[in-house]
């Protein structure tokens, strides 16, 4: 895995998603490339505008997109000040950057993969359906509560099957939860691997379904966190006694440095 | 034009003097234990490094959140997790490069006689050139910051420190949240101190009024960062009149220029501590950045600056 690094990056420029009420609040920003050797699907990076001055002291976690040998994409829904901020960047403003952090989701080529999006949890897949050496052994289900067009489902799309499932009541969610448990009962029998990223919620649902079924997953958390590299130890959670390290196991780690890709059997939610 | 200056600096002690070769720390509980920064910079450029809190046993900490951002700052109510000092001692300490720069271990405890056990602990390692000892954390139920208010109590955990480690520099860290520092100062110093490092985090709170709850889980928390700098100048001034030992100025710190005001309040060395979340080099620029910022302000060497405030 490379070893990370902080750069002071350019905004090439930020590019809106969504319509229809959700004008800014989903942004593709693209940044120059850091330079880095390797990344990993599933790997993020802390973000910190110089615009954030001493006024925001933290940066802001955001999973790695897409990387291309040219730039870097993160992509953001404005939830608060940070992300406000970032909404307001303009081609040419700088952006320390320091990554790629973290581990990333197991990539095995000739498993049937089955990919769990909640929300915003899409962003790490599009740099994994594209970085994937067999994209046919992948599929994807996206449950989502904003219009389609918010997330950069198109880039996902142009390479494997996506379902997507809009909740706009509470049925809904009964209907993608079913679904959810179809489609992982098919990938447990074929012995294939379920990702999922998105809302604890919706991971705590995953990790239920994933230990009843017996299926091989990993969830990706996204914790609070302020340095991203194991110092400032806000992001801790608790691992299970399947956890590899055995002085470890029952104890906090670091969802930074530790994941913030798990095994659902190793890690409580 | 290359700036070429000795920054090295030697705070004397009472009994251990304890030689830097710049006056840059990174402060304990934002560094990890040194390695977490190995890939932004060299450890070895720093002046030292001031390692996470050491308990005797291993501590879980407080529960989550347990850190928020705040205006031009942060509140931490970590409530030092850490792995015990046996494990730092056998598994972290021999891969960090004490022969380069200089490790401190931050130490912690309940009572003046787990303090002295810590200290013997340390006193045997090596690589361990100082001990800081916290008699200020506002963020554990036990001790803490109550060793950090009343000047008997720090006096006694000082004594006790000073007495298990007679080989290592003693530097007492001090808490802001007490009515008059400086008579803190000269307790700890008169008990045997070295030198003393101040400021440890304000007291403060984060409530979020929809859900009106704190933001954090154990409600009260340490604020650190940019916004504690005019607090943190005006104790380490005010301590710095008040002792014979050297003071080591933290609070805020995110440049070199920041690192010289502390220097001409007093300080003899500073620590950089949030400003490593901001940017992983941030410690390692600011070694950088020193020479360079001393050549534009016109200061020739340290020792001149230090304590030079005009009034």
């Amino acid at each position: 895995m490379s070893e990370p690094q902080s750069s002071l990056l350019t905004a090439l420029d930020l590019v809106p998603f969504g319509q229809n009420g959700q004008e800014g609040r989903f942004f593709a920003l693209r940044l120059t490339h850091p330079g880095w050797a390797r990344w990993r699907p599933g790997q993020f990076v802390m973000l910190r505008p110089v615009s954030f001055g001493l006024e925001l002291p933290w940066a802001r976690p955001f999973g790695i997109c897409h990387m291309t040998s040219r730039y870097l994409i993160c992509f953001f829904q404005v939830a608060g000040r940070g992300t406000r901020r970032m909404a307001e960047l303009r081609p040419g403003d700088k952006v320390r950057v320091w990554g790629p952090l973290g581990n990333g989701f197991a990539i095995e080529p000739d498993t049937p993969t089955l990919l769990l999006a909640g929300g915003m949890g899409i962003v790490p897949f599009v740099g994994y359906v594209h970085t994937h050496p067999k994209p046919w052994n992948v599929s994807m289900l996206f449950g989502h509560r904003e219009p389609l067009n918010c997330y950069p489902l198109d880039s996902i799309n142009e390479r494997i099957t996506v379902d997507s499932l809009r909740e706009n009541t509470p049925g809904d969610l009964d209907n993608f939860i079913f679904g959810m448990q179809e489609r992982m009962q098919d990938v447990a029998e074929q012995g294939g691997l379920v990702l999922a990223c998105g809302p604890q919620p919706f991971l705590r649902m995953v990790q239920q379904l994933s230990l009843d079924l017996g299926v091989r997953t990993q969830l990706s958390l996204e914790n609070r966190m302020a340095c991203g590299v194991g110092a400032c130890l806000g992001c801790v959670s608790r691992v299970t006694d399947k956890w590899p390290v055995q002085e470890k196991r029952g104890g906090l780690v670091q969802v930074c440095n530790h994941g913030p890709v798990f095994w659902a059997d190793q890690i409580e939610l | 034009m290359e700036t070429r200056m000795d920054l090295s600096v030697t705070l004397k002690g009472q009994v251990c003097d304890l030689h830097l070769k710049n006056p840059v720390l990174t402060a304990s509980g934002t560094f990890g234990y040194g390695l977490e920064f190995a890939p932004y910079g060299d450890l070895a450029s720093l002046g030292g490094l001031v390692v996470k809190g050491l308990s005797l046993e291993p501590r879980e900490g407080n529960p989550c959140p347990r850190i928020v951002e705040t205006a031009a700052g942060m509140l931490n109510a970590v409530g030092l997790q850490n792995d015990g000092v046996e494990a730092f001692c056998t598994q972290k300490l021999p891969r960090l490069p004490w022969r380069e720069t200089t490790v401190i271990a931050n130490i912690y405890a309940a009572s003046a006689e787990d303090f002295g056990r810590l200290a013997a602990r340390l006193d045997a390692e090596e690589g361990v050139a100082a001990i800081e000892v916290n008699v200020s954390c506002p963020n554990v139920k036990q001790g803490g910051v109550l060793f950090g208010q009343d000047p008997q109590l720090a006096a006694a955990v000082t004594a006790a420190v000073r007495k298990n480690a007679p080989h290592k520099h003693i530097m007492l860290k001090l808490s802001p949240n007490v009515t008059d520092l400086t008579l803190m100062a000269r307790s700890v110093e008169d008990a045997g101190a070295d030198s003393i490092s101040c400021i440890n985090t304000l007291l403060g709170m984060s409530v979020d009024v929809r859900s009106r709850r704190p933001r954090l889980a154990n409600v009260v928390g340490g604020l650190s960062g940019p916004a504690i700098k005019p607090v943190a100048l005006r104790c380490v001034w005010q301590v710095a009149r008040a002792v014979k030992i050297p003071v080591v100025g933290l609070g805020g710190i995110v440049n070199a220029e920041d690192a010289l005001e502390f220097i001409l309040v007093g300080a003899s060395a500073i620590q950089v501590g949030t400003a490593n979340f901001m940017n992983p080099d941030n410690a390692f620029r600011l070694v950088a950045e020193l020479p360079g910022t001393c050549a534009r302000l016109g200061v020739d060497d340290l020792a001149s600056l230090r304590g030079s405030l005009v009034s």
